[in-house]
């Protein structure tokens, strides 16, 4: 049956026909119908943002934390071009978003007419499929579609651009039977017999190694669920990546830790001499493979991606699986217990030990201090007081963000969320924001720096009206630390345009944004001051002052293998372990 | 140099490939092939397009590239990952397939030129479209190879303009590309 009205009432419409219950958007000239439209419905919430950037990475949070497609709804021109920067972010890091974006009418597009930009020129490159929609027939069937394409498959953001001609033409509205593309139809089911060729090398590997990664977490709690009964069923230990945390608790004996530039020296090992590596979901990225010749050279190589175009992109592998984790994990787990293998005891013992001994090497470590905080006993200690609580962490990007990843430890997927791909200093408060909209009784913490922060500070505006009692804390060490350390290990400690001079006073900020402010420089203090942040019932800014110096260790430089990491223990010059070539890398 | 990316390591041959790709005729879908092949580095030789199953709403891409074996297995895979992108057929690794190109050749020149121009457009097998006192406009269909050397030496006789159509291409025998 289909009913007649409004283009913008179709929008509306359609987001409810989805189960959308929370948008998170920003008005202008060329939406202003849609805001109409909305304004007489209550089944989809409008949360109004400060930055459209907040309203994408809002809608990430939101989607990351819940497994269902953020929706976002900007105006056009430069509501559009505000909306860039979280759609690449959630392009990079496949997270489901449907955005909405107003523009001028049909007759006027290519006219540069007032607020016009060619939306979908612009977010070709940054979306995963973008449509403008010029006739009032097409906008129910794209509506739908793109949350189709935005789900299905390697999941990423759509966008709909919508000129404002089309929200008030008058058309039938019908909700799709099926909600799918015509021809777009990502394979799911991984090709079996590979699948029993990988696993017949999993039973003869003799130092195997799970390699997970964020496409574990974006293939639902289910996938991770199975990754841990084919762990216990292998006994192989399980690393990975910044995006996949979280898919396997941290607490289980077989865990490495995160792999990869910060990551833990026995995760990073075990990949490089590994004799079988099992690829779940993760890309091969260079901030995980280090030097690409040395990368993981004596090993046989699985790797399973929903994306055919990742498999042998950057690694070449021995069996290329394309599916959905969960799927080939289900399967990988029935021809497992089918084909009940022996095991190499001896030398998967061997293995055991060999990780033991690289585990006690710890490489986490940090020298404590009693007069200043260090940023990671500061994580510690927020990790330690708020264990067995409804816990979700956001990041921004920096130091803070990888000694976040390194002693915030978790559980459960879906609880972690930060920007791994697009590296989006800004990212973390908008996402708390969206994460706590989602889960209104949780406990939302955005470990963030005192540069990041100042990105999108905007959007404690937002927690405000929305009385949202998100988390912000701040490991406030003056510096953009990140930078910082390049600029020690690779352009002797000239630490150009590093400094965050001028900062503002983070407590009255927080009061300014109606919020409470918290602040702290001692170590014997800071329980006592977590806790209190814990138990506010309104939004925080703590501000953490912690050493300004400090580095984020271990460190695989620039150039470098995996065996050839800086420990924390490293006592030779930090200004010279990096040769000329690691320096003009990224 | 060692790199942080992945390196240039193994067979780094080059060869060249034409791909045929189907594709929703809608707006933008060139731009969206175009942009791939911009956006991550790879080179397009030719490119044609139209229309071919109009009640589908199907247009047919003849893509010419060129680049190391992953880097078309790389190509392959990124146009198959675009959501408007029916199919990819590979028609260099499927067998000699059918290439055609079509070129429409100016020349301009007097008397010993002229008559060359006019012998060797015969050899080729071009028509002649138009003709003035000073110039003729030769149109010539072929494989590239042929069309590049028909304009080498057309060069030497007066050759004042080209326009050439790009590749069309299609695998021999009964056999249709496969498409989902
Ligand atoms: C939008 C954006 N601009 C620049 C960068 C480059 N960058 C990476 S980390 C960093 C410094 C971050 O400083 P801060 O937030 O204080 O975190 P810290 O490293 O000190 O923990 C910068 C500038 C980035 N990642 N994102
Ligand atoms: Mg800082």
């Amino acid at each position: 049956m289909s009913e007649t009205m409004t283009g913008a009432e179709m929008v509306i419409r359609a987001l409810q026909d989805q189960g959308v219950d929370t948008l998170f958007g920003y008005p202008g000239g060329a939406v202003l119908p849609i805001y109409d439209a909305m304004f007489h419905q209550d089944k989809v919430k409008h949360v109004l943002v400060r930055h459209e950037q907040g309203a994408v990475h809002a809608a990430e949070g939101y989607a990351r934390s819940t497994g269902k497609p953020g929706v976002v709804l900007v105006t056009s021109g430069p509501g559009a071009t505000n909306a860039v920067t979280g759609l690449t972010d959630a392009l990079m890091d496949s997270i489901p978003l449907v955005c909405i974006t107003g523009q001028v009418p049909t007759h006027l597009i290519g006219s540069d007419a007032f607020q016009e930009a060619d939306t979908v020129g612009i977010t070709r490159h940054c979306t995963k499929h973008n449509y403008l929609v010029k006739r009032i027939e097409d906008l129910p069937r794209v509506m739908h579609e793109a949350f189709y394409v935005a789900q299905n498959g390697r999941p990423g953001p759509v966008v709909i651009d919508v000129p404002k001609d089309i929200q008030f033409a008058m058309g039938d509205y019908a909700r799709p039977k099926e909600n799918q593309h015509k021809s777009y139809r990502p394979q799911t089911k991984g090709d079996i017999s590979k699948i029993r060729a990988a696993v017949e090398l999993m039973a003869k590997a003799k130092k195997p190694v799970f390699y997970t990664g964020g496409g574990v977490i974006n293939a639902g709690p289910e996938a991770s669920r199975l990754l841990r009964e084919l762990a216990r069923l292998t006994g192989f230990p399980v690393t990975s990546t910044l995006m996949g945390l979280g898919a396997f608790p941290a607490s289980d004996p077989q865990w490495l830790g995160m792999l990869g530039m910060h990551g833990s020296y026995e995760a990073n090992l075990a990949m490089h001499g590994c004799d079988v590596m099992i690829n779940l979901g993760a890309r091969f990225d260079d901030r995980i493979t280090g030097r690409i010749d040395a990368f993981s050279p004596n090993s046989r190589k699985i790797h399973v991606d929903i994306d055919a175009s990742s498999i042998n992109k950057n690694v070449k592998v021995d069996i290329g699986i394309v599916g959905d984790c969960r799927e080939v994990l289900a399967d990988m787990i029935a021809v497992w217990k089918e084909m009940k293998p022996e095991l190499n005891a001896v030398a998967l013992n061997d293995w055991k030990r060999q990780i033991d001994v690289w585990r006690a090497r710890k490489s986490f470590s940090f020298e404590n201090s009693k007069e200043v905080i260090k940023p990671q006993y500061a994580i510690e200690r927020l990790y330690e007081l708020t264990k067995g609580r409804d816990v979700y962490v956001t990041t921004e990007v920096g130091q803070h963000q990888m000694w976040a990843a390194q002693h915030f430890h978790f559980e459960e997927p879906n609880r972690w969320m930060t920007s791994g791909g697009l590296g989006t200093m800004g990212y973390g408060l908008p996402a708390a924001v969206g994460v706590q909209l989602a889960h209104p009784d949780a406990l939302v913490i955005d470990i963030a720096g005192e540069a990041s922060i100042l990105m999108n500070m905007q959007e404690m505006s937002t927690a405000a009206q929305y009385r949202l009692p998100i988390k912000i804390f701040i490991l406030n060490n003056e510096y953009m630390g990140m930078v910082r350390q390049w600029q020690e290990l690779l352009h002797g400690g000239r630490y150009s345009e590093s400094y965050s001079a001028a900062l503002p006073d983070f407590v009255k900020l927080a009061e300014a944004y109606h919020a409470k402010g918290i602040r702290c420089s001692d170590p014997a203090k800071l329980d006592d001051a977590i806790r209190e942040m814990i138990d506010y019932p309104g939004p925080v800014i703590f501000d953490c002052l912690v050493s300004k110096e400090e580095n984020c260790f271990p460190m695989i430089p620039s150039g470098k293998a995996h065996n050839e990491m800086i420990l924390p223990d490293f006592k030779g010059d930090t200004k010279t372990v990096i040769d000329a070539k690691g320096r003009e890398l990224v | 140099m060692s790199t942080h990316y992945p390196a240039a390591t193994g067979d780094q041959r080059t060869s060249r490939h034409t791909l045929c790709v189907l594709v929703d005729n809608e707006p933008g879908v060139l731009a969206r092939i175009s942009g791939m092949f911009s956006g991550r580095g790879y080179n397009i030789e030719s490119l044609t397009v139209s229309e071919t199953e109009h009640e589908k709403h199907l247009s047919r891409i003849t893509i010419c590239t060129a680049g190391t074996e992953a880097v078309i297995e790389q190509i392959k895979l990124q146009l198959e990952r675009l959501v408007p992108v029916h199919g990819v057929t590979d028609l260099t690794v499927n067998g000699d397939a059918i290439e055609r190109e079509l070129a429409l050749v100016k020349v301009v020149g007097q008397g010993d030129d002229r008559v060359e121009a006019l012998r060797l457009a015969g050899a080729f097998g071009a028509r002649t479209l138009d003709a003035t006192r000073t110039s003729f406009i030769f149109e010539l269909t072929g494989a590239s190879e042929d069309v590049d050397r028909f304009i080498r030496l057309m060069t030497e006789v007066g050759l004042s303009e080209v326009s050439r159509t790009g590749v069309a291409a299609i695998g021999r025998g009964a056999k249709p590309m496969d498409a989902r």
